[in-house]
């Protein structure tokens, strides 16, 4: 993959991110911001790919640690987020 | 070794569109109340596809380095998102955060030590992505355990100031960049570990002269930093998924970071350099002021009274009243006054408590009707017409010196005008000053009675008031 192709992603990613929370209502900023606080847990994708192909010992220290991090930020931040929603469901 | 059944990379690209799609629906959905909580789940699933899909990657060979690594991080994100109390997600929010970019800077810097052989073979744009997730990823660390330190009282919550900050902060950072560009440069490892250093410095140093008040609009930069630091690290390692899910989060992050400070009446650089909430310059004239005033106090009982009598009621619930878990029994006493025929609202203010929405998530915890919420623009021509606001715990976002005092740090916050009912109950545990460090004229006010006590003890009280009455 050509380095412009990751550019292209990344600008219509931004432009994304941008249209899609246009319009938030207050009370959902916590809970949005929770979420995507999530979201960006797929950081753990990266951490698997380089503990799979780490070659030394401080590579392999460092990338368990990273996939430890991603993992609570992933599973961690989803169940609190539903945890937060779960209080607005409509009776 | 790979295993049999490893996917091409062609595969593997198209479960991360799926990914990506399920990602953005979830996101948008996340936005709009009846959708939020099916908005976070379809993100969660889209998010566990690239996850397994990954897995199937040709170029993984130590399955039971990552599977440990996700069995130890399942537990702990699961027990602390379990476990930990309503009050406290904030600061829970904040340390999820902070991890997730230790997490970016982690794989930046074993992509480094795998990579950099020392001389310049490293494509550029590589090594510029790498030092770019250490460095953006460290200081969301860093800064993230501050915000979490501050908000769980571990650090004061005020700002820590000192001479001369905003220059040493400065220089630190450009000293950083600079270890950053000879580890580009020279592809040494002594100078990538300079970088990783200097930047969680930075993190520290960049929180810490911030205000609690404000925690919840820095986590959520914080946030929006994690998302770039790990958008970075797709670039490293040429993997869609990783951009997309960065870069996401990087915009949309930054986009609520600017809502949130809009609904302060804020801009981010006044949250980032302003000190809010500092030592105020006149303190001493204003705690002498205040030796001047008077204020009223009331009983339970008679407050009950006005209570029960009333004919139209509108509460006002802050962070005293997270603190104190009155969220069932203020419900109790609205249950029991719109029996008596006394017309119930509640005034939400999109700050009230330590995060936007946190009145919502306890109002909500205790069952009560969504129709009774009001937001502050649909509440505040209330207030003319109300007989009694009830203030339980608020402070700063009743403050009238946010419309009158210009030298005030919250002048041209849009606030609750709850001095324009007849009577005002004020519920406080006593007349300290609330979380941006102001007085509070209101409580001054002849209208105002004060009511002092735990919002709980003092909540119950008044619907043992009320039933006698």
């Amino acid at each position: 993959m050509s380095l412009l192709n990751s550019i292209t992603i990344f600008v219509l990613a931004v432009f994304i991110g941008f249209e899609i929370i246009s319009k938030v209502p207050a009370m959902l900023h916590t809970p949005l911001m929770s979420g995507t606080n999530a979201i960006h847990g797929i950081v753990l994708v990266g951490a698997m790919l380089v503990a799979g192909s780490a070659d030394s010992t401080l590579e392999q220290v460092l990338a368990f640690i990273a996939v430890v991090f991603a993992t609570v930020n992933v599973v961690g931040g989803f169940l609190v987020t539903d945890r937060m929603l779960e209080m607005f469901k409509r009776r | 070794m790979t295993t049999p059944l490893a996917l091409s990379q062609t595969a593997i690209n198209f479960t991360y569109l799926v990914a990506a799609v399920l990602l953005i629906v979830g996101i948008r959905r996340l936005s709009a109340p009846p959708t939020a909580r099916s908005g976070n789940v379809i993100a969660a699933v889209g998010m566990t596809i690239a996850i397994v899909f990954t897995f199937l990657d040709g170029d993984i060979d130590e399955y039971w380095l990552i599977a440990a690594g996700m069995a130890v991080g399942t537990v702990v994100g699961v027990a602390s998102a379990r476990l930990v109390k309503m009050t406290a997600i904030p600061q829970m929010v904040a340390l999820f955060n902070g991890v997730g970019g230790g997490a970016a800077a982690l794989v930046a810097a074993s992509e480094f030590h795998r990579l950099a052989p020392g001389g310049g073979h490293l494509a550029g744009d590589d090594v510029g992505a790498m030092l770019f997730s250490a460095l953006i990823g460290s200081v969301s660390f860093a800064g993230s355990l501050v915000a979490f330190a501050k908000l769980q009282e571990l650090l004061p919550g005020r700002p820590i100031v000192f001479a001369a900050q905003q220059v040493t902060n400065a220089a630190l950072f450009a000293a950083t960049v600079a270890c950053g560009v000879l580890a580009g440069a020279t592809e040494d490892g002594v100078w990538m570990v300079l970088l990783l250093v200097g930047a969680l410095l930075f993190g520290v140093l960049l929180v810490l002269p911030i205000g609690g008040a404000d925690m919840p609009v820095v986590i959520s930069l914080l946030n929006a930093f994690t998302g770039l630091a790990a958008a970075s690290t797709g670039f490293v390692l040429e993997n869609t998924a990783l951009i997309i899910g960065g870069t996401l989060v990087g915009a949309s992050g930054t986009l609520l970071t600017i809502l949130m400070g809009r609904a302060m009446n804020r801009s981010l650089a006044n949250v980032l350099f302003g000190a809010f909430g500092a030592a105020p310059p006149g303190g001493a004239a204003v705690a002498a002021s205040t030796d001047g005033k008077s204020y009223r106090e009331i009983t339970a009982e008679d407050a009950a009274v006005m209570l029960a009598y009333a004919n139209r009621v509108v509460i006002v619930p802050g962070y005293g009243l997270a603190v104190a878990q009155a969220q069932h029994a203020v419900r109790e006493l609205a249950d029991l006054l719109e029996k008596r025929g006394v017309d119930v609202k509640y005034a939400i203010h999109p700050v009230a408590g330590r995060m936007p929405g946190h009145m919502n998530v306890l109002l909500a915890e205790a069952n009560v009707p969504y129709p009774q919420l009001f937001d502050m623009e649909d509440i505040n021509p209330e207030f003319p017409h109300t007989d009694v606001a009830l203030v339980i715990g608020a402070n700063d976002v009743t403050n009238p010196a946010a419309r009158s005092v210009p030298e005030s740090p919250i002048y041209g916050m849009p606030i609750l005008n709850v001095d324009e009912a007849a009577n005002v109950v004020v519920l406080k545990r006593s007349m300290s000053p609330g979380f941006a460090g102001i007085d509070n004229d209101l409580y001054y006010n002849a209208k105002t009675a004060m009511l002092f006590g735990d919002a709980k003890s003092s909540v119950e009280k008044l619907v043992a008031g009320v039933k006698a009455a």
